[in-house]
């Protein structure tokens, strides 16, 4: 390492810890805008430097430098137009997509540096290669997995899980050519074997994300986060770049964080995500309901009543919610409540949305203050003070059976919305969740269905509480 | 076969390698759940760094399979880094504290701040 590229590596780790404080500063709302820009910094300086780098060297060809600019510009382009104009309910399919190109272009560095040493006289052979290898399995397999992912989650494949005979066989086989074929490599140079690679570990990605269903997607994005993370960590093995190494290393952290913390709200382990299939099973669903047991059904007024008579409302907001897309009409709803003088906070499960933490950016589009928006611990032992606890579009997690054992999905952690004075559940029809289980909640004495479509729900009360208080 | 000794080198990206991680873990524990969306949209941006291994495919890249990896590279990082970036910023702007006053009441920041200084005043004499 000469003078000039160890002071280059040097400016390298700069960005990096500009990424990390960036990081850092994300533990508040408050704070977190000003991360986002000193992780921008970072970023900005790494781009300079990896350009200084480049004329330093001078060896780019004038193809090679209008590949590269018209590469970045064309990239930037799709990147801004695509930032600008997502849904935020389309926010899972986004972060999918950047897993997607960040795995993909991982690999494509470690193909390109195998194929360039493999040119030269001596092979490519040596402790790099085990970092190419990593880096090309991690980083196809991320990329397929992520397309279909996102696939998956735009509703351009079935949100089912997608489970056929022989697949698991398949899969095994896929991932047993992808490592057979590197460890060939291991000893002995060959570009056929890297293609081997490359298609075994882009069609085991299919095949890993293809049986796992809609609701495990905060999972398999989290995952496929850790994936990239670790890819691009290689990737700066291979060309020995330390501020790739320290930006995957520490995206690799968050993902594998994430992964945990999903699994754990779902009550599930990885490994049973993966193998996919919930609620599939003809496991005998124990839940306590009586054959005649009865739901008490009720109109926009009576629950409006309920409402405007409260001093204390919880609004339990899932997935239902946000594919109704009716976060505005319940923010409506709390800020007519608020200005009653009706306390109004929400309780937001894990997994409640598509990726971790995604209720809580539909609410804040949605205008909702932050500190109304209350974590799982915090918000449970209130329960029991609210006169009001109003359930919309969620179902397993409110589900109280999950405290008993012997059921699909005891042990999961649930909202106690069981304990607050009465509760109304808006809801489309009877149909179970996720988990194909009846829910209890429904069947309590405290419990009043509201049957009808979330958002034309919110705006019906809405309307409702206005006559009311009004 | 070529001597492969383990190299300083390799040790001293091993060692970053591993210390980084147990920065993230630490860093990132502490982010609460609200901000678990922009944070792993924050953490997509960053391994946009990608960016950095992808334009440096033009130091040697001299051939058709060279150039079309490098763009295809290019694309894909650049796109990932600017994306991330740009909505990560997008979604924060939305985490207020207060709710967002009605587009008629932008213009009137100040009104609230008149009886907080009439407080402040009283409580001084």
């Amino acid at each position: 390492m000469s003078g000039f590229t160890g002071a280059i590596q040097l400016v390298y780790v700069l960005a990096a810890a500009c990424f990390v404080v960036g990081l850092h500063l994300m533990n508040s709302p408050a704070t977190a805008r000003r991360g986002n820009q000193v992780s921008i910094a970072g970023m900005v300086i790494a781009g300079v430097a990896t350009l200084i780098l480049l004329i330093h060297y001078g060896t780019v060809t004038a193809t090679g430098w209008i590949v590269l600019i018209s590469g970045a510009l064309i990239g930037s382009a799709i990147g801004l137009y695509t930032a600008r104009t997502v849904q935020m309910t389309a926010m899972p399919q986004l972060v999918s997509a950047f897993n997607a190109v960040g795995g993909g272009a991982a690999a494509l560095i470690a193909i390109y540096g195998y194929i360039e040493s493999e040119a030269n006289a001596g092979g490519a052979l040596g402790t790099t290669t085990v970092f190419t290898l990593l880096d090309v399995i991690i980083g196809a397999v991320t990329f397929s997995g992520s397309i279909i992912a996102a696939g998956k989650l735009q509703g351009m494949i079935g949100g089912q899980p997608i489970i056929f005979k022989g697949a698991r066989a398949l899969n095994v086989t896929l991932a047993v050519v992808a490592v057979g074929a590197a460890a060939y490599m291991l000893t002995t140079a060959s570009l056929p074997a890297l293609l081997i690679v490359v298609l075994a570990s882009l069609a085991f990605g299919v095949m890993m994300v293809l049986p796992i269903g809609g609701a495990d997607m905060p999972v398999v994005i989290s995952l496929l986060n850790a994936f990239t993370g670790t890819a691009v960590a290689m990737a700066g093995f291979v060309i020995a770049n330390w501020a790739l190494i320290v930006a995957g290393a520490l995206v690799g952290a968050s993902g594998s964080i994430l992964t945990k913390l999903m699994a754990d709200a779902m009550n599930r382990s990885l490994a049973n995500i993966i193998v996919g299939g919930f609620g599939t099973g003809d496991s005998a669903i124990a839940a306590a309901v009586a054959a005649d047991a009865q739901v008490r059904s009720i109109a926009a007024d009576d629950a409006a009543i309920q409402l405007a008579y409260a001093s204390k409302v919880i609004i339990v907001p899932g997935y239902g919610l946000a594919a109704a897309q009716a976060q505005h009409g319940v923010a409506e709803l709390a800020k007519t409540l608020e200005d009653h003088g009706i306390e109004v906070s929400y309780a937001i499960h894990p997994v409640a949305g598509r990726m971790p933490g995604h209720m809580n950016v539909l609410l804040a589009e949605a205008n909702v203050p932050y500190p109304q928006l209350r974590e799982m611990d915090e918000i449970n032992p209130e329960f029991g003070r609210a006169d009001v606890a109003l359930v919309i579009g969620a179902n397993d997690v409110t589900n109280p059976a999950a405290r008993r054992p012997g059921n699909d999905i005891s042990g999961m952690p649930i909202l106690d919305v069981d304990q607050a004075k009465s509760i109304i559940v808006v809801k489309r029809s009877m149909g179970t969740g996720y988990a194909g289980m009846e829910n209890e909640l429904y069947f309590d004495p405290k419990t009043s269905m509201y049957f009808a479509d979330a958002k034309k729900a919110m705006t019906e009360l809405t309307a409702a509480v206005k006559t009311l208080v009004g | 076969m070529r001597e492969t000794p383990v190299s300083t080198a390799l040790v001293t990206d091993l060692t970053i390698f591993v210390l980084a991680l147990l920065v993230g873990f630490e860093v990132i524990g502490k982010v609460p759940a609200t901000l678990h969306t922009p944070l792993m949209s924050a953490t997509n941006s960053i391994h946009g760094i990608v960016l950095a291994g992808a334009l440096l495919i033009g130091v040697t890249a001299h051939n058709l399979v060279g150039y079309i990896l490098a763009f295809v590279a290019t694309v894909f990082a650049s796109a990932n880094v600017v994306g991330g970036y740009v909505v990560t910023e997008r979604m924060l702007k939305m985490f207020r504290r207060k709710p967002q006053p009605a587009v008629q009441a932008q213009a009137q920041p100040q009104v609230p701040a008149r009886p907080q200084a009439e407080l402040d005043g009283k409580s001084r004499s």
